[in-house]
This record gives C-alpha cells, sequence and structure tokens, in this order.
C-alpha cells in the first residue's frame, strides 16, 4: 500500500529476499534507461504469480509498464510483448512454483527461439503465498504442508536445467547481494537472447534459507552461497554445466553464448526474402 | 427435356486419389464461364488413404447448401458406391473404376478404367481429366468448358506446358468419348448466367485470413489443429514485413498468452484454433476480458467434446465460447454462416476487440472453414476498419478510473499501468475492495453496450412462427425456408451473423414470436437455450452426425415444429 496505489494490500514478509531483488531490479532499469536515454515507460515488466508476481506493483520510482497476468504463463506473454514491440526492454519477474512447476513447458521453446528478454527468477524452494506447499526446488524428504510424510520427488537443478534447455545467459544469484545482482540483471538485459538470473530468495515464513546461504562461522554452518571462480570460461557451455552441478549456490555469470543471435535478428533476416503483398494483391489471388 | 438449373456431383474414393482435386476443379472450371459452385469435402484425420470424399455443386442461382441428393456419383472403388450409392437421386448417374470393381449393366451406370484411360495419354496424372471430360459431356457442356480450363491451369511459363495441356486435352477426349456410348441421358445443365462483378473462389479459413489481413492484422500466432491450420499457413506467408509477425506456438496455451501480450504493446492480434485448442485458451480468454486488451480468436469448430471428431462439423461450441473461462464474462461471438461472411465477420471481430478493448470470437465450422465457395470480390479498399482509442496524455493517467471504456496507455508512450489478471484498482494494481470488485466487474459488462450494432436478416416479419439458424446451417436452412414458403407454410425468417451480444432490435422481434425454431448441428440444442434465457419460445432442431443439415430433413421436422406449434395455439 502506498500514496500511489491505496486500495493495494499485499506485503511482503519481513525480510523476504524480494525486497533485495526489488532493490537491484530498480536500480538496473533506472540506470538501463540512463545508458540508453530511454523512457521508463520503454520498460515492460512481465509477473507471474505468487509473492515474486507482486513486484510489479512494488517498484518505487518512475514507473515501467506491467503485466501482471495468469499462473506460469510469463514467458508467452512476454513473447507477445517482445515480438509485437522488440524495441521494448522485456523483463519477466517469477518464483520457482511459477516458472518452473506450472510454467515449464514455456522454458525450453523461450531458450529456442532466444527471446530476447530478460528473466529474474525468485526461488525460494516453497509456494509462499498458498502457505508452504513443496516446489519444484524443494528437496526431496522436506515436510511441507502438501507433503506431510517428506516430499517425494527430487528438486530440480534450475541452473543445469536451463543451460540443457539452450538459454543462452545464465547466472545466479542470492537476494542480499543487491550490488552484484544489480549488475547480473543489467548484463541479462543487456545480452542479446534469452538471459535468466536466478536468484535465491528466501521465505523468512516457510523456508528461511539466509542462513544456510549466507553461512554462520558460529555455529559452523558452511556458506552454500560461493563465488564463481575467476578461472571460470562463461562462454564454455561444458564447464558451465560442470559448474551447475557443484552443490551451492554459485554467485555471477554461469554462460554467456557470445555468439547469441536472438530470434528477432533471425527475423529481419527471413523478412528481407520475403515478398510482401498488400490485402487488395491477395484477395486478387482468388479471382475466378 | 427441361435443363437443369442444378449439378451435384460426389467424388468418392481413397485419400491421395485425387477425389478433392477433381472435384475443386470441377467448381473451378464451372465457376470460370460464369456458374456458381460450392463444394463440401469430408476426410479422415490422416495424411494418405481413408474414405474421402468432395462433393460439387454446380448452379445457374447463388449455391446456399452443398446439395442432398446426387445427379453424378463418381466412385473409384466399391467401398465408395458402397457407402454413397443410395445418395443418388432418381434419374442419377455413376461413374466408376472399371479397374477396380464391376457395375451390372442395368443401373445408370458408367464404367471405364480412370488410370488406364489416362495414362494412355502418356500423363501419369490424367486420370481425373477423363472423369471430368465424361461428366462435361453428361450434362452437355461445350468441350470449351474444360477444354478453356485446362489450358489455364497449366499454363505456367514452363517448357513442358504444352505437353501436359496436350495430353489432358485428350484424357478430357477419351472421357467424352466414352461418355458418348451410353444410352440414357442427364439432362442438359443450363447455360451460366454470368455474376455481375467480380469473382473470387475461396475458402472459408482463407476467407478469415484476408478478413484478418483487410481489418489490419498485424499480431498472429497459433499451434496447428484441424480445421483451423490453413489460417495459420496463410497468416504465416502473408503477414510478414515490418511492425508484423505470424509465428507458430508450442501450444494454444502459448498462443493466446502471446496474442495477449502483443495486445497489451498495441498490435492487432489473432489466433485461429478448434475445439481443443479452445479449451486449452479458456484461462488466456478469460485474462483478455479482465485486463481489457483487444484480441480476436478465431474457433473453426470440428465435432467434440474432447479430440471428438477432427475432420467433421459441428456446432457444438457455442456454450463454451459464450463463457470460455471462470468467473463472471460473457465474450463477444460472430458467427458466420457462409464464406463470404467469414470475411466480413472477422473484419466485424477486429472492430469490435478494439472498440470494446477485449477478446472478441470468431465461431467458425469445419463445413464453411473447408468449403470452396464463390463470392462477390469483398471490397477490400472499402472496408470500415475501427482502431482502438490510445492515450496519449500525461503519466499519472488512471486506466481503470472510468466507469466505461477508456482510452489505452501502449508500452513506450505515456500512462504507464499494469493490465492486471487479478481484479484491480484504477492504475490496475491489485486489490480485494468490494466496492472496487463492483466497479470493475459492471465497467467490464457495460463495454458490451458498445457492440450492439449488429445487423440481422428479415423476411415475413409478421409471421406467428419464425426460423433463425445460425452459423453454417444458415445455407440448407434458407432453401428449407424459401422451398416451405413456395409450399405456402407461413414462416418468418431470421438470422445475424452476432450471437453476443445479439442485435438488441433483433430479440425484441424474436420475444414476440408464438416460437422461434433453430436449426443447430448439436445435441443440446445449445442457441435456443441462449435464447430462452433472453425470453423467447425458442427450440431447437438438432443433428449430431458430423454432417451438415439435408434440406429434405430439414423441411420435414420444421413441419413438424410449425404443426405442433399450430395445435398448441388453438388450445390455448
Amino acid at each position: 500500500m502506498s500514496k500511489r496505489n491505496p486500495e493495494y494490500d499485499f506485503e511482503w514478509c519481513p525480510g523476504c529476499g524480494d525486497f533485495g531483488v526489488r532493490r537491484a531490479l530498480e536500480n538496473a532499469v533506472q540506470a538501463r534507461m540512463i545508458e540508453a536515454e530511454l523512457p521508463m515507460e520503454n520498460n515492460v515488466v512481465v509477473a507471474g504469480i505468487g509473492c515474486s508476481g507482486n513486484m510489479v506493483h512494488l517498484l518505487e520510482g518512475p514507473q515501467p509498464f506491467g503485466f501482471h497476468g495468469v499462473h506460469g504463463r510469463t514467458l508467452p506473454i512476454a513473447l507477445g510483448v517482445k515480438m509485437a514491440r522488440p524495441e521494448l526492454n522485456v523483463i519477466v519477474v517469477a518464483g520457482d512454483g511459477d516458472f518452473l512447476s506450472i510454467g515449464g513447458e514455456h522454458i525450453g521453446p523461450a531458450a529456442q527461439r532466444n527471446l530476447d528478454i530478460c528473466v529474474v527468477i525468485m526461488d525460494n524452494a516453497v509456494y509462499g503465498l498458498t502457505k508452504g506447499q513443496s516446489s519444484p526446488t524443494t528437496e526431496l524428504g522436506v515436510v511441507t504442508s502438501s507433503t506431510p510424510f517428506g516430499k517425494m520427488e527430487g528438486k530440480v537443478n534450475p541452473l543445469e536445467l536451463y543451460l540443457t534447455l539452450g538459454a543462452s545467459f545464465v547466472a545466479s544469484s542470492y537476494s542480499s547481494k543487491v550490488k552484484d545482482l544489480t549488475v547480473l540483471i543489467k548484463q541479462g538485459m543487456n545480452h542479446s537472447g534469452f538471459a535468466i538470473v536466478h536468484v535465491q530468495s528466501p521465505c523468512t515464513t516457510y523456508n528461511d534459507t539466509h542462513e544456510a546461504i549466507r553461512g554462520n562461522p558460529k555455529k559452523q554452518i558452511t556458506p552454500l552461497a560461493y563465488d564463481v571462480p575467476e578461472a571460470h570460461d562463461t562462454s564454455d557451455l561444458s564447464a558451465a554445466k560442470e559448474l551447475a552441478r557443484i552443490p551451492g549456490v554459485p554467485l555471477g555469470v554461469i554462460y554467456q553464448d557470445p555468439e547469441s543471435v536472438s530470434i528477432n535478428q533471425r527475423i529481419a533476416e527471413l523478412e528481407a526474402r520475403a515478398e510482401v503483398k498488400s490485402p487488395a494483391e491477395l484477395v486478387d489471388t482468388y479471382k475466378i | 427435356m427441361e435443363k437443369k438449373q442444378n449439378f451435384i456431383v460426389r467424388f468418392a474414393g481413397e485419400g491421395g486419389q485425387g477425389v478433392v482435386t477433381a472435384a475443386e476443379a470441377l467448381a473451378q472450371a464451372a465457376a470460370q464461364v460464369g456458374y456458381h459452385v460450392m463444394t463440401f469435402s469430408t476426410f479422415p484425420s490422416q495424411i494418405l488413404g481413408g474414405p474421402t470424399w468432395t462433393q460439387t455443386r454446380v448452379s445457374t442461382r447463388p449455391v446456399l447448401s452443398s446439395g442432398d441428393e446426387l445427379d453424378v456419383l463418381v466412385a473409384f472403388n466399391r467401398e465408395a458406391y458402397d457407402a454413397h450409392s443410395p445418395d443418388v437421386g432418381a434419374g442419377g448417374v455413376i461413374i466408376y473404376d472399371s479397374a477396380s470393381f464391376q457395375l451390372d449393366d442395368d443401373s445408370q451406370s458408367l464404367g471405364m478404367p480412370f488410370d488406364e484411360l489416362g495414362r494412355s495419354t502418356g500423363n501419369l496424372r490424367a486420370a481425373n481429366m477423363v472423369v471430368l471430360g465424361a461428366l462435361a459431356k453428361l450434362i452437355d457442356w461445350p468441350g470449351s468448358y474444360m477444354d478453356d480450363f485446362v489450358t489455364d491451369r497449366f499454363t505456367r511459363g514452363r517448357a513442358e506446358d504444352e505437353e501436359i495441356i496436350k495430353s489432358n486435352h485428350q484424357a478430357l477426349g477419351l472421357g467424352r468419348d466414352e461418355a458418348v456410348k451410353i444410352t440414357f441421358k442427364l439432362g442438359e445443365l443450363s447455360d451460366p448466367i454470368p455474376c455481375e462483378g467480380e469473382q473470387i473462389l475461396i475458402r472459408g479459413n482463407d476467407a478469415v485470413s484476408m478478413g484478418a489481413l483487410t481489418a489490419g492484422v498485424e499480431f498472429y500466432v497459433g499451434y496447428p489443429i484441424s480445421p483451423a491450420t490453413p489460417i495459420l499457413v496463410s497468416m504465416e506467408r502473408n503477414l510478414v514485413g515490418p511492425g508484423k509477425f505470424a509465428y507458430q506456438a508450442s501450444s494454444e496455451i502459448e498462443s493466446i498468452a502471446a496474442i495477449l501480450g502483443a495486445g497489451f504493446a498495441g498490435k492487432k492480434s489473432m489466433t485461429a484454433t478448434s475445439g481443443p485448442g479452445l479449451s486449452l485458451m479458456s484461462e488466456g480468454i478469460g485474462l483478455g476480458w479482465m485486463a481489457e486488451i483487444p484480441a480476436v480468436i478465431v474457433n473453426v469448430q470440428r465435432g467434440g467434446p474432447a479430440t471428438g471428431l477432427p475432420t467433421k462439423t459441428e456446432q457444438s461450441d457455442l456454450l463454451m465460447a459464450l463463457t470460455p473461462a471462470h468467473g463472471d464474462c460473457r465474450i463477444p461471438i460472430i458467427a458466420p454462416g457462409t464464406v463470404a461472411e467469414c470475411f466480413e465477420g472477422t473484419v466485424k471481430a477486429f472492430n469490435w476487440a478494439e472498440r470494446y478493448q477485449g477478446p472478441v470470437i470468431l465461431l467458425s465450422e469445419m463445413m464453411l472453414a473447408e468449403r470452396a465457395q464463390n463470392i462477390p470480390r469483398p471490397d477490400v479498399e472499402g472496408t470500415v476498419v475501427e482502431n482502438r482509442t490510445v492515450y496519449r496524455g500525461e503519466n499519472g493517467y488512471r486506466r481503470f478510473e472510468a466507469a466505461e471504456v477508456s482510452p489505452m496507455p501502449i508500452p513506450g508512450g505515456p500512462g504507464a499501468y499494469v493490465a492486471n489478471a487479478s481484479e484491480h484498482d484504477s492504475i490496475g494494481d491489485t486489490t480485494h475492495l468490494p466496492q472496487r470488485h463492483i466497479l470493475m466487474t459492471e465497467r467490464r459488462f457495460s463495454k458490451l453496450k458498445l457492440l450492439e450494432d449488429g445487423t440481422y436478416e428479415s423476411d415475413n416479419a409478421d409471421q406467428r412462427v419464425a426460423i433463425m439458424p445460425w452459423g453454417g446451417s444458415k445455407g440448407p436452412a434458407r432453401e428449407a425456408y424459401d422451398q416451405l414458403v413456395d409450399e405456402g407454410e407461413k414462416l418468418a425468417w431470421f438470422y445475424t451473423i452476432f450471437l453476443h451480444p445479439l442485435p438488441p432490435a433483433l430479440l425484441e422481434e424474436l420475444r414476440s414470436k408464438d416460437l422461434v425454431i433453430v436449426p443447430e448441428l448439436n445435441f443440446q440444442g445449445q442457441f435456443s437455450s441462449i435464447l430462452r434465457m433472453d425470453g423467447v419460445k425458442a427450440e431447437s432442431i438438432t443433428q449430431y452426425t458430423g454432417l451438415p443439415f439435408k434440406v429434405s430433413d430439414l423441411m420435414k421436422r420444421v413441419r413438424e415444429h410449425i404443426s405442433v406449434a399450430a395445435k398448441e395455439s388453438v388450445t390455448a
């Protein structure tokens, strides 16, 4: 709720990772706006359903256009927006449930098209808004309200999945690393093709992983987060897949295809070969 | 012997035998000399083989239906003969492939080895022309009709043209020679009365595509599905160039979401599908209604439910099209009933979508989609095209503040807002306030008022009993109506392509009738149930065979309804 939207009554829980992601997204979009000398209205944020989807109503400062669609359909909506208006900067924000479960079927096609958008995923390994059910990134055996005897399925490895499906830019981060995340989101937006920035964004109510990610020397908890080694070659897909298989939360760019060609670039080439007829000329081809 | 005004021929055989090609060649040849033509096809859902048939009707007057009784059955095999010979009318003739099977001499039949005769010309693909040559002779067409057609069709600027034309002319001649040998007569077809103005020969699906292009479609995403695929193919081929986009989606779920994204981004957008795809689009259509985004959804009905009858015709998606999504919504529906109306209805669907800023469903059907028919060339240049009102003011705009339709901001321009699937406040942010839900629900429904400009047909409007078909049942119903009125029945005729919202004046007239008879191809009587909800005394004549109505069946059943209505009015 704010002066801008007094009827809006949604809030994130205190300590929610999505606050940090919001700050990073605002910073990245505003910086890009200044650099590209394009107004904020040139940005479209397509949001999924869930706590993270509310991002589109909670952004502060100059307002981009928003599309808060139905559950799981961020990528198809973004396909429509971007292919209709390639000059717009299109950002998808969604959670692990929206993107990897109900919307999972759309990742492959978007990656093969190399749709020129930047996707920011807030992964908390739980369905928060519906009060704590298991998600695709919940670990095997974890007890949640929908898995009272422990989760029966293994967890998906999102980074490895994105790479296998052909995403041309994959980065991983943690919501509290706002500065680093800002840089990664900017890189993702500037990448010509399908970019995913996968962020660990803990749910402080149902699955608080802040301490596990950060670590705690006093409790002898080794941090899950680690910087992507400087020696890692981000243009090497095999190296990226190996890195994605290492347990923990890598921080940084995992993979970027240096020769990435987006669908918009390909279409420009095809169009040059197409013969375009006016509606009247086309109707006349049916003349008796 | 009186000259025939009508000529109905059915080509029946296996898929891949050239059944469709022969029927369409006959239609094209007849249309070229000024006859009115219509084809109707039905085929199995497989690439090759399976029982297939196509019917061509040639007439001196505009054709309303594909016709009940056959003048000629062309049977490519025994199975086709067995299945279709009962439909041959009195005095009708059977042309059959004698290399495939034999008939008794006493039937009105003409057997000849199609392939052998065709091949004897040196052209391996001339068998169809042998058949067409025989057909043309049966109705005493001048030889030039088919000869000129062949010359036109095969003049393609290639070295081999001359040879191909020669062999096809030879094949026509061989067919004629066979037809001369028979002793019985079919009757001469009257000379054509050439149509005024330019004509085109086009299928319903292509007429939808041409209508969309004329209306200014800029964005198309669709998924292959029978019988809507030709629209995807046409869009992929023709909707190219700067600012335009046509694309094959990974599913109908993606199609609908993508066209809404594009509509939100300012484009005139369309998708086309059939029943199973419409089911998948359910959530998306609700989103379009809620977020107020213009979009056209073409649903080419086939037999249902589920996978149903993919290549047969039915009018059973009406109730679903009206309320395709959960929650309070009622989607505008335009249902063309002729190939010409496929063009006009599509243009109107775009105009409606732009005007009320929401999804519109164009409800076509298999029997229209796959039908080739001659229609006057649409007035592309003179077509009225509407565009949405775009917001061009300052930032800080409240997109959903008004109680009615309001200018739409377009990304890249001023007035940023959130297009929201959740109930939302005046800037598109989610809200749960009762008062806002009331206001927004009423806002969305109030916009339907803008679409009450639909036109309708009426004849003998003062009669107490009326017939009112919808969609593709228009043709057979009109033919039945004309004959019934000729025979003295007292019956009014009403018809519109605007099924929701119905033109208010039409609804008013229908409410005043003792009975409105609705012929429709579904089990439940879907349209009559809607009319009854609207206070009309409506009853359906239903059929659910996967095939269109026969005129004779309709006449019989309309008479039954009229006599029951008459008894009831006496009792009352």
